[in-house]
C-alpha cells in the first residue's frame, strides 16, 4: 500500500484490519455478485477488481505508461508508415496530440500527489509500421486496450478528483478506440459494456511493445 | 463493415460461481448484505477479519473506521438515485433507436446496422441497471413517456444528429456521476457503459459530419479535445427535456 492519504473512510478500515484493497475490492464484488445475481454484474467482475495493492499514485503510473505507448506508437507512426492516406493521417495526428495531453496530464497529478513518474519505456512496434492496415490494426488494440485498463483501474482508485480526470481521459480513449474502428471498417462498438482489464492483462498485452 | 464482431461475455469468476452454486454461502453472504450494499461492505471486513487476524496490521491510518449505518445507506441512496437517473436516460436512448428503426427512415444498410447494434447496447444497460436498482431495494424508474417524432418527421439527417447529441449527453453523464458513485462494483458497471456511450458518440458524429472538434461540448468526435467533459444532471435533464413527452 502507499502512504497516500486515503480517503475515504472504507478503504481506511481496510488498513486497519490488514487487508490489501483488492482483496477487499474482489470480496466486496463477489459479495455483490450473490446479491445481483451474475447477469448485472458478471462482466464487471472478473477484471475490474483484480488490481495489485498499490494506490492511486501507481494507477496514474501504469496509466502514465499506457499514454506514452500510444503516444510513441503515433508519434513514431505518422512519420514512419508510408502509404499512409490523408484521412489516417488527419486521425494519427490527433490521436497523438491527444495522448500528449494525456501524458502531461498525468505526469502532472503524479508530482501534484507528491509521487515519481515513470519515464517513457523504450518501444518497439515492429511490423506494425508496414503498411496502414497494420498500424491501424494494432491502433485499434492500443485503444481497446487503453479503455479496458483504465475501466478496470477506475474502481480502486481512491481520490475522487483523480477518478473524474480518469475518467475524463477513458472517455477520450472510448472516442478514438470507435474513430479507428470505424477506420477499420468495423463496428465501433463491439459490446454492450466494456470489458474491463486488471493490470496483469494489460501488461500482458502491451509488453510485446516494450523493449527491456 | 462486420457489426458482428463481438467478445464473449466476461466468465464470473470461479469464487463467483462458487457462491452461485454453493446454496449456504450464498446465504451467508445474502445475509450479510442484508443491511444494504455499502453496509454489506463493513459486515464483509468484520467477516473477513477472523481469518485475516494473524497477519493483522496495526497500522492506523487516523481515519475513524466506517460504522455508521446512517452513513451507509445515505450512500446507497445516493448510487440508487445516480442508477435511476441513468436508467432514465438509457430508456430514452433506446426508445430512439427503436422508433428509428420502426420508422423505417434508415434505408442505408451499414447505418441501419448500426442503429440496430447500439439500440441494442442501450437495452441491455436498461436491463443492467434495472436488475442492479431491483437488487439494492430500489424501485426502478419507469420507462418516460417520449416526444421523437418532430425529430424524425425532420428526416434522417436530423435522426443522426439527435442520435450523436443523446449520446454525447449519456457520456457527460456518466462522467459527471462516476466520481459521485459509492459502490465500487455499481461504478465499475457505470464505467463499462460510460465509455460504450463515448464509443457511440464518437462514431455518430463522425457519421454525421461533426469531425474531430465540434463548436460546443456535444459536437465533434472528440469534442473537448484530449479531456472529456462531464455535465451534472441538471444540465443533462434540462438538455433531454425536448424529448420527454
Amino acid at each position: 500500500m502507499t502512504t497516500m492519504k486515503q480517503t475515504n473512510p472504507e478503504l481506511a478500515q481496510i488498513e486497519v484490519s490488514g487487508m490489501t484493497r483488492s482483496s477487499f475490492l474482489v470480496r466486496s464484488a463477489l459479495t455483490a455478485g450473490a446479491v445481483y445475481g451474475t447477469a448485472a454484474v458478471g462482466p464487471f467482475v472478473s477484471g475490474a477488481f483484480a488490481q495489485g495493492g498499490g494506490g492511486d499514485l501507481d494507477i496514474l503510473n501504469f496509466a502514465l505508461t499506457l499514454e506514452y505507448l500510444e503516444q510513441a506508437f503515433y508519434a513514431k507512426g505518422v512519420r514512419t508508415v508510408s502509404g499512409l492516406s490523408a484521412d489516417t493521417k488527419k486521425l494519427a495526428k490527433q490521436l497523438r496530440d491527444d495522448e500528449t495531453a494525456h501524458v502531461d496530464a498525468l505526469t502532472k497529478a503524479i508530482k501534484g500527489a507528491g509521487g515519481k513518474p515513470v519515464t517513457a519505456p523504450q518501444v518497439d512496434f515492429g511490423k506494425a509500421y508496414k503498411s496502414e492496415k497494420a498500424f491501424l490494426k494494432l491502433a485499434q488494440t492500443f485503444e481497446d486496450t487503453g479503455v479496458s485498463a483504465y475501466n478496470g483501474a477506475g474502481p480502486a482508485i481512491s481520490s475522487p478528483d483523480i477518478l473524474a480526470a480518469a475518467g475524463s481521459i477513458v472517455q477520450i480513449e472510448g472516442r478514438h478506440a470507435a474513430l479507428i474502428r470505424l477506420a477499420n471498417g468495423v463496428t465501433p462498438a463491439p459490446d454492450a459494456f466494456d470489458k474491463p482489464l486488471d493490470m496483469a492483462a494489460v501488461l500482458k498485452a502491451v509488453k510485446p511493445f516494450i523493449k527491456g | 463493415m462486420d457489426m458482428t464482431e463481438s467478445n464473449p461475455s466476461a466468465e464470473p469468476g470461479s469464487a463467483l460461481a462458487e457462491l452461485r452454486d454453493d446454496p449456504s454461502s450464498r446465504k451467508r453472504f445474502l445475509r450479510m448484505a442484508g443491511t444494504g450494499v455499502a453496509g454489506s461492505l463493513a459486515v464483509m471486513l468484520a467477516a473477513c477479519g477472523s481469518d485475516k487476524s494473524t497477519s493483522s496490521s496495526t497500522t492506523n491510518t487516523g481515519s475513524p473506521p466506517a460504522t455508521s449505518t446512517p452513513s451507509a445507506s445515505a450512500d446507497a441512496s445516493g448510487d440508487l438515485k445516480i442508477l435511476n437517473y441513468a436508467l432514465t436516460l438509457e430508456y430514452l436512448e433506446a426508445d430512439f433507436y427503436q422508433q428509428v428503426i420502426d420508422s423505417g427512415i434508415v434505408k442505408d444498410k451499414m447505418v441501419a446496422e448500426l442503429a440496430k447494434s447500439f439500440g441494442d447496447a442501450e437495452q441491455a444497460h436498461v436491463d443492467a441497471l434495472t436488475k442492479t436498482i431491483q437488487s439494492l431495494g430500489g424501485t426502478p424508474a419507469v420507462k418516460p413517456k417520449t416526444k421523437f417524432q418532430p425529430v424524425l418527421d425532420k428526416g434522417l439527417k436530423t435522426v443522426l444528429e439527435t442520435a450523436a447529441t443523446v449520446e454525447n449527453l449519456g457520456a457527460a453523464a456518466y462522467l459527471g456521476q462516476a466520481p459521485k458513485i459509492k459502490n465500487k462494483e455499481i461504478l465499475a458497471a457505470a464505467l463499462s457503459i460510460h465509455t460504450v456511450e463515448a464509443r457511440h458518440a464518437a462514431g455518430l458524429n463522425m457519421l454525421v459530419g461533426r469531425g474531430f472538434k465540434g463548436k460546443s461540448a456535444l459536437e465533434g468526435s472528440i469534442p473537448d479535445g484530449p479531456f472529456g467533459s462531464p455535465m451534472q444532471m441538471d444540465a443533462v435533464l434540462a438538455a433531454v427535456k425536448p424529448y420527454i413527452a
